[in-house]
């Protein structure tokens, strides 16, 4: 079998995730400290937990409809309104129940792309966007956000990548990996160049419960753009429930029918358990948000202070769980940074061109770990640079 | 300030300098904070969580439910007092219910705890009756799992 000629070529010519050789590594080492994964220390809050439990023992173990359990999707639409403003989408036609975030993006991208059509892309960004809108047939344009900017898209940014064939804008804030977040006013720039185009946003929202200090703005909440936006949200961030794979949208009715189509089509529906348990969230995990999010906060101040105690330029992130400090002052490349760093040190972090070629010089360290972790795991980046500076 | 405590309370190794860094404040504040919070016994002691089952030290707790006759004009001040003065009285609490006072008492032997409240507990004036039952096994204490190894869990390391 000729396999290179077997496989899609668009599917064959995406480049493979950079990081997993890190990780390979990573496992051979016990005494490893990891800043790398972006995934929530905590386990799932246990009233959730037992609620799909209950949901077994009570047999409900079929499939539900394809866009999701009725209640799970009234109960979406209460908390986008209760926590987000985003009042009044209409849970039978305006939402659907995903398997994460990631399918909500697939879909949304799957049901927006004609050939050739462009979607602008901030980077450095989660690495999902580009390569599923190849797949969906269309052009991924990089927009790259600056440090100097604390990694916001600015307007001017936006305006020069928008092209007659520009049919989306992926909105990625709070942001993974630099932790940067748009404030309203960031957003009414945004929606200053989009009111009036035809271009649709798609908003991947997943880390709105993780901002500090300030309130997650969503740009569909702003006058004239809900009509312009998916909402794409889920439970893995805001209730630490990675495994449970469970995310939604909500957006205009047209294009949520199609994105149920596809989903119909390729998923059927999401794990009938895990939306037993969003249910669940959703009514009684407010304080459990709270909870979490006072606690990353600590750990947000705490590892800026130590990055910063370091002589590492860092910008201070107000979102998601990551920090994004920068590393040119060593004269290392990212990944020579992070390579050595987890050879000499143990200490796992992930290059920042990772996130896109925009990232360069700079790493991601994801602060949902133990503060003992982070004391540790800093100790060790500082006899690093010392080393270094020695070697020197 | 609230926060120091909550943390203080998780975890009361965190250094002063930690303690800064996560409240975004000065060493010097923290210190003076958590000098007052002593002063105003908000902060009582600093404590270790141990599970004595891991090591030699052989140790048995016990709750004692006590009722009591109220003596008039004492209340249960007098008799609590009587009862916590005890060192093997680890903690006492006065209580809603089908009884007075909850009194958790630590010794080496369930011997030595039962003749603590023979011949202790149950002749404190006002005492009318006790009740002891001792501790099998701990799950949790002040919010710790005694039960820490996690299984093995076979994961995704996903950016």
């Amino acid at each position: 079998m000729d396999y290179e000629k077997l496989l899609s070529r668009t599917a064959a010519d995406i480049p493979p995730s950079g990081i997993r050789k890190f990780f390979d590594y990573l496992e051979t080492m016990p005494d490893a400290i990891s800043l790398g994964v972006g995934e929530p220390d905590y386990q799932t809050p246990w009233h959730i937990r037992e609620a799909g439990i209950y949901s077994l023992t009570k047999g409900f173990t079929k499939y539900t409809g394809n866009a999701g359990l009725t209640e799970l999707r009234r109960e979406i639409c209460r908390y986008l309104a209760r926590r987000f403003d985003l009042d009044g989408y209409d849970w039978k036609s305006e939402t659907i129940v995903t398997v994460g975030g990631s399918e909500a993006i697939d879909l949304a991208l799957r049901a927006l792309i004609n050939p050739g059509d462009e979607v602008i892309v901030p980077e450095p960004s989660f690495v999902c966007y580009s390569p599923i809108a190849r797949l969906a047939g269309g052009v991924p344009v990089a927009v790259a956000t600056k440090a100097e900017n604390r990694f916001k898209l600015t307007a001017d940014e936006l305006r020069a990548a928008i092209t007659p064939r520009t049919k989306a804008l992926v909105l990625p804030f709070p942001n993974n990996p630099t932790g940067a977040i748009m404030e309203r006013g960031d957003l009414e720039a945004i929606a200053g160049v989009l009111r009036g185009t035809g271009i649709f946003v798609i908003s991947d929202e997943i880390y709105a419960e993780l901002t500090y200090g300030k309130r997650h703005v969503s740009i569909a909440s702003l006058e004239g753009m809900r009509e312009r936006t998916v909402v794409i949200g889920g439970f893995s961030k805001a209730y630490s429930m990675t495994g449970w794979r469970l995310g939604y949208a909500a957006g205009p009715e047209p294009l949520i029918k199609v994105m149920t189509k596809i989903h119909q089509y390729a998923i059927m529906c999401a794990p009938t358990t895990s939306q037993y348990a969003a249910i669940e969230a959703m009514r009684a995990g407010d304080e459990d948000i709270e909870a979490m999010r006072e606690d990353y906060g600590y750990r947000r101040r705490y590892i800026l202070k130590r990055f910063r105690d370091l002589g590492l330029d860092c910008f201070e992130a107000e979102g998601a769980f990551y920090v994004f400090p920068c590393i040119r002052s060593t004269g290392l490349s990212s990944e020579e940074f992070a390579e050595k760093l987890l050879v000499a040190e143990h200490v796992a972090v992930v290059p920042g061109n990772a996130f896109g070629a925009s990232g360069e010089g700079f790493i991601r360290c994801c602060y949902a770990a133990s503060i003992k972790n982070i004391d540790e795991a800093l100790d060790r980046i500082g006899r690093f640079l010392d080393t270094r500076t020695k070697e020197e | 300030m609230e926060n120091i405590l909550k943390l203080l309370e998780r975890d009361a190794r965190l250094t002063n300098s930690q303690l800064a860094a996560m409240l975004g404040t000065d060493e010097e504040t923290v210190a003076q904070e958590i000098k007052r919070l002593e002063n105003d016994h908000v902060i009582l002691g600093y404590k270790t969580l141990i599970d004595w089952e891991k090591t030699d030290k052989e140790v048995v707790t016990a709750i004692i439910e006590v009722r009591v006759t109220p003596q008039r004009g004492e209340g249960f001040e007098k008799v609590a007092e009587r009862i916590y003065q005890f060192e093997e009285v680890e903690s006492l609490y006065l209580m809603s219910g089908g009884f007075d006072l909850a009194v958790f008492i630590v010794g080496r032997t369930m011997r030595e705890v039962a003749l603590f409240v023979a011949t202790k507990l149950a002749p404190v004036e006002g005492v009318a009756s006790t009740a002891t039952h001792f501790i099998l096994k701990k799950y949790k204490e002040s919010g710790v799992f005694f039960e820490t190894e996690p299984e093995e869990q076979e994961r995704g390391y996903l950016l």
